[in-house]
């Protein structure tokens, strides 16, 4: 009898955590469609929010913004990173081992201190504050996650794949766009929605590093809800969440973690 | 088609010498096998000709062009590797007609080749289909008409047949015969399987660190190599210890050689022999193996091993004193080596 007391326990356990991830998301986003500017019950059905959201100069304009670092974050972090993948795969070089360790402590350290530290290291050598830091700034946070994904599928690679095609004919540039990439390619692609969403969702780093008059989407909300929290937040970052949990499905099926074919 | 002339090669990874002043010639539209056992040079020696690892020193001629400064993709060869290597992301169609792509032939003239190419291999109907959806012979066939489906100047084979069973691989053996004398195409071919070598070329090379210590047709190898190494390695030797020399024909000076006969060209009797050359030894062991039977004696302490058609050899218990006797002619004369 008392065998199904643990599945029974884990089960409760795994729902408890599921109840407190998602139970505030869900309220999030059902009172974004409450017509009720205090929250109040019994609930109304509205767009009201959104329609005022899409309204707000402001939100349209971080919006865009974010949108805007973000998919430059994830074409110059996959373009970087997927070249550094291939570079770390192919060649052996002094301290390749030390540089592949040394990836990882990004992912971990807090990004309070990333965002810290790349303030002050910005102004030091000039950069300053402003669009441009932001997004060197979420390369930089960006480019670990894509060398881990590639790399992960490059690791299944068999390099004899390369050397047949070159025995065949084709030149380096051929070898990569036809066999090498094509193999890697959904490394590639789960590596640049990884990017795209550690960009899209960043708050700590863009808040350190933006302009006060070029705030990113999740700035923006933290300096609204200082000054007074409206529904139009609900409403935006409901959209905010829907877009990035559906990219990070789409990224960790494409990558499936630990790569089957 | 061309010859492939290889001068002085010397190849070193560290300290370690992987080809030690090779100097070889393959003839064109010849089957040349490189023998050797496993560290020997062999992959070495196909690489640098293909031009995936480049020699110290040394020339590399393919055709009329030296080679050494030439990339792989310009070398103009085939090559089959042991995996298949074949490009998983696209058809058998498509993995046969890359090299034709990259040589931009035009679609028709592709389309054409790759089913000469499948036809050759009789894969004629598998065009369409996968690599993942084919069986291991038949993704060997594949890559064979891949590498040759450019008509290269010389094909290059890495024991691509050791991945596959035994029934297997003597089918590819036999088929890679048939298809390399349709094509014409100089071939060479690396393994450590002897008899592989022996099936299929018309030529071998026998390596050992880093070395080619013998080269010659299979039979001139066979019947007469020229040390040790090269008689145990390709085939069996028994080899005829010093004290047991008085009294025999042999075909050499012992001062300078050592004799050995190969275990099919002895015979076994209970009796001395009227002729030829002959010696008492023990039987220890008899293996009956069908329509022939191997049989383990000792001669003056010497392990020998000798091969015959069981129905002629006479009933005997092991343990029993026994003669085996051969004709002069088949001694073999192995010069001494320095060394080993
Ligand atoms: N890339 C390499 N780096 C270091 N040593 C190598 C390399 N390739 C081959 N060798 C060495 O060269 C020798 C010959 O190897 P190889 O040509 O692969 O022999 P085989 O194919 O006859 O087994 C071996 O001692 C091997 O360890
Ligand atoms: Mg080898």
């Amino acid at each position: 009898m008392r065998r199904p007391l643990l599945p029974l326990l884990g089960r409760a356990w795994l729902a408890l955590i599921l109840v407190f991830l998602y139970a505030p998301i869900l309220v999030m986003a059902a009172m974004s469609f409450n017509a009720s500017p205090f929250y109040q019950l019994p609930f109304e059905f509205s767009t009201r929010w959104y329609a005022d959201m899409a309204m707000n100069p402001q939100i349209i304009e971080a919006s865009l913004r974010s949108v805007g670092i973000a998919l430059a974050t994830m074409v110059i972090a996959t373009a970087l990173g997927t070249a550094a993948s291939i570079a770390l795969f192919r060649y052996d070089f002094p301290g390749k081992r030390v540089l592949q360790v040394l990836l990882f402590p990004p992912i971990a350290i807090p990004w309070l201190i990333t965002g810290t530290a790349m303030l002050i290291f910005f102004f030091a050598i000039g950069i300053g504050r402003g669009t441009p830091a932001v997004l060197i700034g979420h390369v930089a946070l960006a480019l670990p996650y894509v060398i881990v994904t590639v790399s992960a599928r490059l690791s299944s690679f068999d390099v004899t794949l390369e050397e047949a095609a070159r025995a065949l004919g084709a030149d380096a540039w051929t070898v990569l766009r036809r066999v090498t990439l094509p193999w890697i390619a959904p490394g590639i692609v789960a590596g640049a929605l990884f990017a795209f969403a550690v960009s899209f969702d960043q708050f700590v780093v863009s808040y350190f590093l933006a302009e006060p008059g070029d705030s990113t989407l999740p700035v923006l909300i933290y300096t609204a809800i200082r000054k007074g929290f409206t529904p139009e937040i609900n409403a935006i970052s409901t959209i905010i969440i829907t877009v990035s949990m559906g990219i990070m499905f789409l990224a960790t099926r494409k990558s499936s973690f630990g790569g089957s074919r | 088609m061309s010859s492939v002339e290889v001068r002085n090669i010397t190849k070193s990874f560290g300290r370690a010498r992987a080809l030690d002043d090779v100097s070889i010639t393959f003839e064109d539209g010849g089957f040349f096998a490189l023998l050797g056992p496993s560290g020997s040079g062999k992959t070495t020696l196909l690489r640098t000709i293909a031009g995936f690892s480049f020699p110290d020193t040394g020339t590399i001629r393919i055709g009329a062009r030296n080679v050494e400064a030439v990339p792989v993709e310009k070398r103009d060869i085939g090559m089959m590797f042991q995996s298949y290597a074949l490009f998983p992301n696209m058809s058998v169609a498509d993995n046969v007609g890359f090299g034709l792509r990259v040589r931009r032939v035009g679609a028709a003239e592709e389309r054409r080749r790759v089913a000469e190419a499948l036809d050759l291999v009789q894969l004629g109907d598998k065009g369409g289909r996968m690599p993942h959806q084919l069986s291991g012979g038949q993704r060997q066939r594949v890559a064979l008409a891949r590498a040759i489906v450019t008509q290269p100047k010389v094909l290059l084979l890495d024991e691509p047949l050791s991945a596959l069973d035994k029934t297997l691989r003597v089918d590819m053996q036999i088929e890679l015969k048939r298809i390399q004398r349709e094509v014409g195409i100089t071939t060479i071919f690396v393994t450590h399987d002897q008899e592989e070598a022996l099936t299929l070329s018309d030529r071998i090379g026998i390596l050992r660190d880093g070395r080619i210590v013998q080269a010659g047709t299979p039979r001139e190898v066979y019947d007469h190599p020229n040390s040790a190494f090269a008689a145990t390695f390709l085939g069996e030797a028994n080899w005829l210890p010093d004290a047991a020399l008085e009294g025999l024909q042999l075909p050499g000076d012992r001062t300078r050689h050592r004799f050995a006969v190969r275990p099919e060209a002895l015979t076994l009797t209970d009796g001395r022999p009227a002729t030829g050359n002959a010696l008492s030894a023990r039987l220890e062991q008899r293996v009956f193996a069908g329509a022939m039977a191997t049989c383990l004696v000792r001669v003056d302490g010497e392990p020998w091993k000798l091969v015959a058609r069981d129905r002629d050899l006479p009933e005997m218990a092991p343990g029993s004193e026994v003669w085996v006797s051969w004709t002069p002619e088949d001694t073999l004369a192995v010069p001494r080596e320095a060394a080993t």
